[in-house]
């Protein structure tokens, strides 16, 4: 009765069983699916990191090529490559259009990558594992990340950032 | 005095400049559908890799025109339509301040003619930065211009439809309870209202910037509020469909909601809670908390969820209690196998129900879980959800509606009732197998936004790819029937008049009583299991992935 009036008293008028059953249903699932999220939040192992900070791109720049010149072991293509010990921050950057270092990790250590973007907002996105984050210029955000997986592994940047977007792709190694 | 004609199905006074605002609004929400659609179907060829038709920079700056013209032009017209319908013709009232109402519209139309124009024309840099163009990305001035007075027309069209209804009741051409229909788009509208205003703290900012008044934006505060804006606009095509539902179950079986109680309170829970979604897209974003996340990414504990879940049960529910009024009575799916498949309208209707449930409401639910949302964000299943509620939902749901539109508000006869016919079809089965093959995709990484992906090694990739680009083409040429058939049923349609009737029969008695709906619980509880085998294989491949905090 979409377009007509509905009784003056359609307030009153009764909810059917089945109706009221579906409501009873779908008010837990609601609730169920809320509480899977906190739950998960707290034992999960997968949880998007909360660990950022503000900072100004080019201060930003500076650090990753801070880190890069110290912990450099090679080159591919011009891009650096790098291993750090886990215990030292890591640093990737985002640009028009490349992702920098190339990281060298270990197979089931922890380690922190600072991710950030020094021009425009770009997609962080680890291929095939798909893992992905927004990288946004002036945010660093922290990455406690632990590979269980050994090989090597795209970073495939799926933000829009401009015309060579689709070449945007860096990589990590793990051993 | 105002000129009045009344319509012969179902007794509702139409009034001269209600009318002409109807018809300049829907009008342009076919343009801009047509010039979308072209988009869709330049860029769906690309994305089939083995086809790859358009070069990079073309491939980036269709992808902008086809967001703004699908994602806003086409919806938001066609919305400002329902708005001046629902507050005018079916509350048997007239439009206040044509006037104001005309301006809108011209806004709108500049607004539209910016974009597009620069779209088309503009430098890549200051072209191709999509729908949601993110700072910094720049575009040229005109670009957030034409944003911005496109916005404000909408918002004096929401405006205009409160003033409306006020009217209505004030001069008594509408006394007691609004009916069901305007209801729900009242709360579209008061979802608008606050969309809108976002959209003007995100892009009049941005404007100035891009004059260089405004030195620096934040790009994470941008991105806030533009999902502001963003996301909640598609709550009011949301809010705006299910209103149509309603209606479309109500013209072509007689429909009755199982409760206008429980129909109105979920309309009211996404008004109070939908604005929450907006967190949809920041879920991996560095600037924000957990706490903040899921707390809004539930939609505030998954209360607008829990309306979505109501009007699930109480549509079908209405189409059941319709048909088994009209002596459709036996069994449990009688109803359904013998309802009017052959009334496009009803169709697209059905059509648009269960894929908007089935495609975009589940992967919807799904990927706005916090953590699941890592293995989805910008990936193709964002575009493969969106495409299951905007497209297979919205889009198709205001195709069906249009099926009744041009006879009754047009006065035209549909020139085939073939193409009408299959329509439909052609644009939901289309929609379907694309969606299914976006979502595919994107859940096994395949970024979305990006021209080529050839790098990348997935299985099945070729084999998804082209049902992608199959599925794209028979939408299409759903779309492109709906859209030449309108056009020309406009320019050379038989002239409706007095009391012929339109093409397709629409009900105008509603069922005489509320029957019980057996066979709506067993659908309803059929798309619950399905949501929850869903809902765990997502979280399954989440917790096979790297541990990540």
């Amino acid at each position: 009765m979409a377009i007509t009036k509905p009784s003056e008293a359609y307030w009153d008028e009764k909810v059917e069983a089945s109706e009221k059953v579906w409501l009873a249903v779908s008010i837990l699932a609601c609730l169920f699916m809320f509480l899977v999220m906190v739950v998960w939040a707290i034992a999960g192992k997968q949880n998007p990191p909360q660990e950022s900070y503000i900072i100004r791109p080019s201060t930003f720049q500076q650090r990753v090529e801070e880190f890069i010149n110290k912990y450099k072991i090679g080159e591919e293509n011009g891009v650096p490559i790098v291993e750090a010990p886990s215990n030292v921050d890591l640093y990737l950057m985002g640009r028009m259009f490349q992702w920098t270092p190339i990281l060298v990790l270990k197979k089931g250590e922890t380690y922190r990558i600072r991710l950030s973007s020094i021009d425009v907002n770009h997609g962080f996105s680890i291929q095939p594992v798909n893992i992905n984050f927004q990288a946004v210029p002036g945010y660093e955000y922290v990455l406690t990340l632990k590979p269980t997986q050994s090989g090597e592994f795209l970073i495939v940047c799926n933000e829009f950032c401009g015309i060579g977007h689709h070449k945007m792709v860096g990589k990590i190694i793990v051993k | 005095m105002q000129e009045v004609r009344v319509c012969p199905v179902t007794g509702l006074k139409v009034q001269r400049h209600a009318e002409n605002l109807i018809k300049l609004n829907a009008v342009m929400a076919v343009v801009s559908l047509l010039i979308g659609g072209i988009g869709a179907i330049l860029l769906a060829l690309t994305r089939w890799e083995a086809i790859h038709l358009l070069p990079s920079d073309l491939y980036y700056r269709f992808l902008t025109i086809h967001g703004m013209n699908m994602l806003v032009f086409w919806i938001v017209f066609f919305e400002c339509a329902g708005l001046v319908f629902a507050s005018t013709i079916v509350l048997n009232s007239r439009q206040v301040a044509p006037k104001l109402g005309y301006f809108a519209f011209l806004l709108m139309l500049l607004g539209w003619l910016f974009v597009n124009y620069i779209v088309f024309t503009g430098k890549f840099t200051e072209s191709a930065v999509m729908f949601t163009a993110y700072v910094p990305l720049r575009a040229h001035p005109l670009f957030y211009l034409g944003y911005i007075l496109f916005a404000v027309g909408a918002l004096i069209f929401c405006i205009l439809f409160f003033l409306n209804v006020y009217n209505a009741r004030r001069e008594k051409a509408f006394e007691g309870p609004i009916p069901l229909f305007t209801y729900g788009i009242a709360a579209a509208a008061v979802i608008a209202v606050f969309t809108l205003i976002h959209g003007a703290f995100a892009f009049v900012p941005v404007f100035l910037w891009s004059l260089d008044i405004v030195k620096e934006i934040n790009p994470a505060v941008y991105r806030l509020i533009f999902w502001g804006f963003g996301h909640p606009a598609q709550q009011i095509n949301l809010t705006a469909m299910v209103s149509v539902w309603y209606l479309l179950s109500y013209f072509t079986v007689g429909g009755i909601t199982p409760s206008e109680k429980v129909s109105r309170t979920a309309f009211l829970l996404y008004v109070l809670f939908i604005n929450a979604g907006s967190a949809h897209h920041l879920l991996v974003d560095p600037a924000f908390g957990a706490p903040w996340k899921i707390f809004n990414t539930s939609y505030v504990l998954y209360l607008a969820v829990l309306a979505s879940l109501i009007h699930c049960f109480a549509i079908p529910a209405s189409v059941e209690i319709g048909q088994r009024s009209r002596g459709f009575n036996n069994g449990l799916f009688t109803w359904l196998i013998r309802a009017p498949w052959g009334n496009p309208a009803f169709a697209a209707f059905f059509i648009s129900l269960v894929l908007f449930g089935f495609i975009g409401g589940t992967s919807g639910v799904i990927m706005g879980v916090e953590q699941i949302n890592m293995k989805l964000h910008n990936t193709l299943a964002v575009p493969g959800h969106f495409h299951g509620t905007v497209a297979a939902g919205t889009s198709l749901a205001f195709m069906g509606l249009t099926y009744y539109v041009v006879p009754l508000i047009f006065r035209r006869e549909w020139l085939s009732k073939f193409f009408a016919v299959i329509q439909p079809y052609l644009f939901g089965l289309g929609l379907a197998i694309m969606a299914i093959s976006m979502n595919t995709l994107g859940r096994m990484g395949v970024p979305r936004r990006t021209w080529e992906t050839s790098i990348l090694n997935i299985p099945h990739k070729e084999l998804l790819e082209m049902a992608l680009g199959i599925g794209a083409i028979i939408a299409f040429t759903g779309l492109i029937i709906f859209v030449l058939h309108t056009v020309l049923t406009l320019l050379f349609g038989k002239k409706l008049s007095g009391n012929d009737k339109p093409t397709f029969p629409s009900i105008s008695e509603p069922a005489p009583q509320r029957t019980s709906t057996p066979g709506t619980v067993t659908l309803a509880f059929i798309f619950f299991f399905y949501l929850i085998i869903m809902f765990a294989i997502n979280w399954y491949i989440l917790s096979k992935s790297w541990e990540i905090r």
